[in-house]
C-alpha cells in the first residue's frame, strides 16, 4: 500500500473544488452542527438538570422522563423519527413547513435538534450529579443569608458545580463531535459522508478515511485544549487541593 | 425576639420535635444542648425555615416562620446563621463572600458592602486575608469569617449550629472568642453547642434537650448547678468531667 497525498489537490467531481475542499466543507457542516448542537444541549440541558434538583416534585418527574426518553433511544433511531415521522404526524400544515426546508438546510436544521436534545439529556444528568455532590449546606447558606432559591442556584450552587463537570463535559463535548457524523444518514454533508464520497470517487480508502480520522482527531486534540483552558481559568485557590 | 410555641417535626413515621416550646428574648442568649439525635440542630433551623415543621408555630420578631405567605428570603436576611461546616462560598475570596448578599439581597452599593465586609474581618481579626478563597484559610478562621458574613447583614438575631464541633481543639477558642464579644455587646443569640465553658461564661438559659423533646429550659446556674432530670444530669456529668 503506498499513500497518494496528491489525491488532495485534484479536481473532484464538484466543479473547481479540490479533494481536499471538499473535506474542508465536511469539517465545516461537522464543526457548524456540533457547535450549535452544543449550545442547544448546554442551555436545554442545565435547565434540565436543574429541574431535577428542585423542591418541586411534578418538574424533578418530568425533568426524570426527560433525561430516560433522550438517552435510552439510539441517537441514529432518534434522528429517523425527528426526520421521517415527525413531519408525518403533526398537523398537515406544520409537517409541510417541516419539509419545506430545501436540503442541505432541512437535514441540518434536523440533526442540530436531534444531536443537541440527545447530548442535553446525558448534560442533564451531569449538571444534576455536579449540583447534588455540593453538600446539602450550601444551598441552605445561600438560602440563610436572604438569597431566593434563584440566587441561591445562580451565585452558589451552578459556579460550582459547573466547575466540578468539567471533565465530563469535556468527554461530552468531544463525543458530540464524533456524533455529529450520524448527521450522514439524513442528508447532511459533513466530513465523514466527504470522506465516503472521495473513497466512492477515487477508490483512494485510506486517503479519505485516514484524512478524515486525523480531522477528526485534530478536532478533539482542540475541544481538549480549549476545556482544559477553561478548567485552568476557572481554578480556585485552596478549592483543588482541599478536595484532594 | 424568637418564640418556638409547641413546634413539632416528623420524618415519616419519625418524630424527631415533640411539642417544643421556648423564646428567646431580645438580648439573651440561650445554649441548646443536648445528646447528637436529641433534635436540636433541626429546632434551630426550623427557626430559619431552613427544616420545615409540620405542627406548632415559631415567630422571629413577630413574623410568623410557617405562613405561607412570610417571605422567607426576607426573614432570613434578618436572621444570621452559622453552621457547623462553615458553609462559606468556596467559589469567592473572602470580601465576596462578605459582599455578596449585601449587594444581592439588601441591594446596597458594591463599595458600601465591601467596606462593611472589610471592617467586619477586621473585627474577627482576617483584614490581612481578605483576598484569599476560603480554601485556603483554617476552619477556625472559615468560621470566624462565616460569623463575619453573617454579621455584614445587620441580624436582629443569630443563629449558631454546632459551630465549633468540626474544629481542631486548638480553634475552637478563637471562634468562641468572637461569639462571646457578640453575646456581650448585646446580640440575641441561639446557640446549639456542647461549650458548657461559653454557657457559663455568657448564656442568660441553657436549653437541654433529648429525644426530640425539650427537657428542661432554665437559668444556667439553675441548670448547672441542680439540673431536675436525671438526664441532664447524666449528659453534664459526661461532658464535664473532663
Amino acid at each position: 500500500m503506498s499513500l497518494d497525498l496528491n489525491i488532495f489537490f485534484e479536481a473532484s467531481p464538484d466543479p473547481g473544488v479540490t479533494y481536499a475542499g471538499m473535506l474542508l466543507s465536511g469539517l465545516a457542516w461537522t464543526v457548524a452542527l456540533a457547535l450549535l448542537a452544543w449550545v442547544l444541549a448546554l442551555i436545554v440541558g442545565t435547565a434540565v438538570g436543574v429541574a431535577r434538583t428542585l423542591p418541586f416534585k411534578w418538574l424533578v418527574m418530568l425533568g426524570n422522563a426527560y433525561v430516560e426518553v433522550f438517552r435510552n433511544i439510539p441517537l441514529l433511531v432518534q434522528l429517523f423519527l425527528w426526520y421521517f415521522v415527525l413531519p408525518e404526524i403533526l398537523p398537515a400544515a406544520i409537517g409541510n413547513w417541516i419539509k419545506s426546508f430545501d436540503a442541505p438546510w432541512g437535514p441540518f436544521f434536523t440533526a442540530l435538534v436531534g444531536l443537541g436534545l440527545f447530548t442535553s439529556a446525558r448534560i442533564a444528568e451531569q449538571v444534576r450529579a455536579g449540583i447534588n455532590s455540593l453538600a446539602k449546606g450550601q444551598r441552605n447558606a445561600g438560602l440563610a443569608v436572604g438569597m431566593t432559591l434563584g440566587q441561591t442556584y445562580r451565585y452558589v450552587l451552578l459556579p460550582m458545580a459547573a466547575r466540578r463537570i468539567i471533565p465530563p463535559l469535556t468527554s461530552e463535548f468531544m463525543t458530540i463531535f464524533k456524533n455529529s457524523s450520524v448527521a450522514l444518514t439524513i442528508g447532511v454533508i459533513e466530513l465523514t459522508a466527504q470522506a465516503q464520497q472521495m473513497n466512492e470517487f477515487t477508490f483512494r480508502t485510506y486517503e479519505a478515511l485516514g484524512a478524515a480520522t486525523v480531522i477528526y482527531i485534530i478536532v478533539a486534540l482542540t475541544v481538549n485544549q480549549l476545556m482544559a483552558l477553561i478548567e485552568r481559568k476557572s481554578y480556585i485557590p485552596g478549592l483543588i487541593k482541599q478536595e484532594r | 425576639m424568637i418564640k418556638i410555641d409547641n413546634v413539632s417535626k416528623h420524618y415519616g413515621p419519625f418524630q424527631v420535635l415533640k411539642n417544643c416550646s421556648t423564646e428567646v428574648k431580645k438580648g439573651e442568649v440561650v445554649v441548646v444542648c443536648g445528646p447528637s439525635g436529641s433534635g436540636k440542630s433541626t429546632l434551630i433551623k426550623c427557626v430559619n425555615a431552613l427544616e420545615p415543621f409540620q405542627q406548632g408555630s415559631i415567630t422571629v420578631s413577630g413574623v410568623s416562620v410557617g405562613d405561607k405567605k412570610t417571605n422567607l428570603p426576607k426573614l432570613r436576611a434578618q436572621v444570621g446563621m452559622v453552621f457547623q461546616h462553615f458553609e462559606l462560598f468556596p467559589h469567592m475570596s473572602l470580601t465576596e463572600n462578605l459582599a455578596i448578599a449585601q449587594i444581592k439581597v439588601l441591594g446596597r452599593r458594591r463599595e458600601e458592602a465591601m467596606d462593611k465586609g472589610m471592617k467586619l474581618l477586621e473585627r474577627v481579626g482576617l483584614k490581612a486575608h481578605a483576598h484569599k478563597y476560603p480554601g485556603q484559610l483554617s476552619g477556625g478562621q472559615q468560621q470566624r469569617v462565616a460569623i463575619a458574613r453573617a454579621l455584614a447583614m445587620d441580624p436582629i438575631c443569630m443563629l449558631f449550629d454546632e459551630p465549633t464541633s468540626a474544629l481542631d481543639p486548638e480553634m475552637i477558642n478563637e471562634v468562641l472568642d468572637v461569639m462571646v464579644e457578640l453575646a456581650q455587646e448585646g446580640m440575641t443569640m441561639m446557640c446549639v453547642t456542647h461549650e458548657m465553658g461559653f454557657a457559663k461564661k455568657v448564656a442568660n438559659r441553657v436549653i437541654f434537650m433529648d429525644q426530640g423533646e425539650i427537657i428542661e429550659d432554665r437559668e444556667k446556674h439553675a441548670f448547672f448547678e441542680t439540673p431536675a432530670s436525671d438526664r441532664a444530669q447524666q449528659f453534664l456529668s459526661k461532658i464535664l468531667t473532663h
